[in-house]
């Protein structure tokens, strides 16, 4: 299918472009911006006046609970869900049941994925054998069946030996891993940023240095392997600093943050609301506020969603018994537009922390906006506000911070590989 | 909000899930009411009808005898049909959520729930949850709230002393782990106490404990000096040898209260404890029984005070 994009503002945060101007598409590729190529007869035309015409998301961490957690969300749902959020290409950790830690699963995941309309699936492969961080996986076989990138996901790893194996082990093959950095020790039972919310409710606290000790750990390790490490999920202003330092020194690590700590903190927890329970968890305003200011300034590389779809039974539950999580595949663009709005930043700037420089980490040919480039596009009404209800979200998940609030910002239209996999009705 | 979730539209108290954030009126309210409570215990015939023909739900998800049977007795004295259940040993065992648990005892026709459980935000989940008609009163949500066992606290020290407004308090022991501790600072910084003192271990207290209002001791001497209220915290068994403290022995030399320690205070101070005390570990028995503690008529003020309560939220019915 050809289909031309009429008076859209095209907007590639990679290049800088931003005008006014048509985009055409044929055979899943950009074929031309501007002028329609010769011969060139639309079986579709959109018109996108008004609406901002850029790069599809590229999403670093969202659970699409397949294979194994089908009762909570499905891949269809999922997928459906990360389309109506603009996003065409996704990293999906391996945190299902059992973890992603064979070729075979590997495949199947790939396969369903591909016989659904839907963003590009690219998982993160286990670190560790069932993620018990005791025992290698076949990472070599995992890369060739598709993975491009190992974790542990939330799941420890407490022998600091094992995480040394493994990043030499990875770094033989020059695999990235990426690591949330948590010491498993002084996060033990702790469900809440140790601060005053925490002390006031009396919820168990997890302390910063449970990130800061975990981070200083893995950079040590980095520079005595080599390993290519990204640092997934930062929650604290300490350990932003270090990635800033470790940075400046030369160090080539990259991290992101997910975009609910990029807006709440542990304020919004003080109504024991068990939608608040993240994982990191929601730390101070000054720790919100360095994270926002890091991401500014490219310490921080890139905002995920870290979409993780609960069921409502896990979640109407007193907070330190619920399951942690948030639904955010549909919140990612307008909460990120939000941060760079208040950030004085253009939505070149913007977006490319949703494009471009997570594409980049993941190594995947995606976030740009070119001739001859991928037909991978999110068409958004940037002035559109829509109110979160369970109703309009398609994710299965309806456990959001944010039910009831309005956003700004829309998806009208996703494309993905040449196809309008998505249409907002 | 949690405040919001306690009131009435009005103003009146609804739910009593936590101190922290209720208004001084409300809780000036609960200890005037109590007072007036006092006299019934004295009567021969120790009942009044303001609970008649309600049923009022002891609902226990964590062991307790002494919170409990206060409650039951309080809604006894209030005429009120008092049903007891041990849950943690039925039905959460068997998978069951905290919400199906009260959905399947609101069928029974409850009107008020007396709830404790291991979990903080617990009585909190349950408020949300439940029917308009329906009271919750917290009776102890994991480290977080006890609210009743604060407010008879308060009722105690306004008892001995009169008003809180030239009170130095200091609270002694396991202030991490504690929602006694947690309910008694909301309420002494309330009520307009000018200085409230936490004497403990590092390892005891939360690390932000200054931002609730509190000055921050470690050392026992130091922290009792001239100060006309000393409450005691229990000290969990579990907590009695570990990471957080090396053993009962050395937490009582440092930490426990004895006669020679307690001479740090004012001479009139009193001391209070919530109860069950370990003789010999935070407290040393001569302090105990001795003349300067309160700690018996607080278990008799106790059933006051949820008396209080439960006749003040059944009234914000009508």
């Amino acid at each position: 299918m050809k289909i031309a994009i009429r008076n859209g503002r095209v907007i590639d945060p990679l290049s800088g472009l931003d005008a006014v101007m048509d985009c055409f598409i044929a055979a899943g590729r950009i074929v031309a911006l501007g002028a329609a190529p010769a011969e060139f007869h639309a079986g579709m035309e959109i018109d996108a006046m008004g609406l901002v015409v850029c790069p599809g998301l590229v999403d670093m961490s969202l659970r699409l609970r397949e294979p194994g957690l089908e009762y909570v969300a499905g891949l269809e749902s999922e997928m459906q869900a990360a389309a109506a959020g603009g996003i065409t290409s996704l990293a999906c950790p391996p945190d299902t049941d059992p973890p992603l830690d064979e070729p075979g699963l590997i495949e199947m995941l790939k396969f369903r994925a591909r016989s659904m309309p839907g963003p590009r699936v690219y998982p993160i492969g286990a670190l560790t054998h069932q993620l018990k961080g005791e025992r290698l996986t076949e990472m070599g076989e995992l890369h060739e069946a598709g993975c491009i990138a190992f974790s542990q996901a939330d799941a420890p790893l407490i022998d600091t030996a094992v995480l040394f194996h493994t990043m030499e082990y990875a770094a033989s093959f020059d695999f990235p891993i990426w690591l949330r950095p948590e010491d498993p020790f002084l996060a033990r039972g702790g469900v809440a940023h140790d601060g005053l919310v925490a002390a006031r409710l009396g919820l168990p606290p997890i302390p910063v240095p449970a990130e800061t000790v975990a981070l200083q750990t893995i950079l040590l390790l980095m520079r005595q392997t080599g390993a290519r490490v990204h640092i997934a999920r930062l929650s604290s202003r300490a350990g932003v600093d270090m990635v800033r330092e470790a940075k400046a020194d030369g160090l080539p690590v990259t991290c992101d943050v997910a975009i609910h700590h990029v807006h709440l903190s542990e304020m919004d927890t003080a109504d024991f609301n068990p939608h608040c329970h993240l994982v990191p968890p929601l730390r101070s305003v000054r720790d919100r506020d360095a994270i926002r200011q890091a991401l500014a300034d490219g310490t921080i590389d890139a905002i995920c969603s870290d979409h993780a779809p609960v069921d409502e039974d896990a979640k109407e539950r007193p907070f330190q018994e619920a399951e942690p999580g948030a639904t955010a595949a549909e919140l990612l663009l307008p909460l990120t537009l939000q941060w760079g709005r208040e950030m004085g930043l253009s939505l070149a700037q913007t977006l490319a922390r949703i494009t471009h420089q997570p594409a980049q980490i993941m190594g995947v040919d995606a976030g740009v906006l070119r001739v001859d480039g991928p037909a991978d596009l999110c068409l958004f009404d940037p002035a559109a506000v829509w109110q979160v209800t369970p109703e309009t979200l398609l994710s299965l998940g309806k456990n959001s911070p944010y039910l009831g609030h309005e956003m700004v910002g829309r998806v009208r239209y996703t494309v993905i590989d040449g196809h309008l996999d998505y249409r907002q009705i | 909000m949690a405040q919001n979730l306690q009131l009435t539209s009005d103003g009146r108290l609804r739910h009593l899930l936590t101190l922290d954030g209720l208004p001084k009126r409300i809780l000036t309210e609960i200890l005037d009411t109590a007072q007036s409570f006092v006299s019934v215990g004295e009567r021969d015939v120790k009942k009044v009808p303001l609970l008649r023909g309600k049923a009022v739900f002891n609902v226990f998800f964590e062991n307790s005898t002494r919170t409990r049977t206060t409650f039951e007795i309080a809604a006894k004295r209030l005429s009120a049909d008092v049903v007891n259940l041990n849950v943690n040993a039925s039905s959460q065992s068997k998978g069951e959520t905290l919400l199906d648990t009260v959905s399947n005892l609101s069928a029974m026709l409850a009107d008020m729930f007396v709830v404790r459980h291991s979990a903080a935000g617990a009585a909190h989940l349950i408020a949300r949850h439940v029917a308009p008609h329906i009271h919750v009163i917290n009776a102890g949500d994991g480290r977080s709230a006890h609210p009743t066992q604060g407010l008879l606290d308060m009722y105690t020290i306004r008892h001995y002393k009169g008003d809180f407004h030239n009170l130095r308090v200091a609270i002694v022991g396991d202030v991490l782990h504690s929602r006694v501790a947690r309910s008694q600072i909301h309420a002494l910084t309330t009520l307009g106490c000018p200085e409230v003192r936490v004497i403990a271990p590092r390892t005891l207290l939360p690390r932000d404990v200054s931002g609730m209002g509190v000055h921050v001791f470690h050392k026992l001497e130091e922290g009792l000096k001239d100060v006309d209220v000393v409450m005691m915290l229990r000290l969990q068994n579990e907590r009695m040898q570990g990471a957080r403290l090396p053993s009962a022995g050395e937490y009582y030399k440092h930490w426990g209260l004895t006669p020679e320690k307690l001479k740090h205070a004012r001479p009139d101070a009193i001391v209070m404890h919530p109860g069950p005390m370990n003789r010999g570990v935070e407290i040393d028995s001569e302090v105990a029984d001795g003349q300067q503690s309160v700690i018996l008529p607080q278990v008799t003020f106790g059933i006051a005070v949820r008396m209080a309560v439960m006749s003040l939220v059944a009234g914000a019915n009508s």
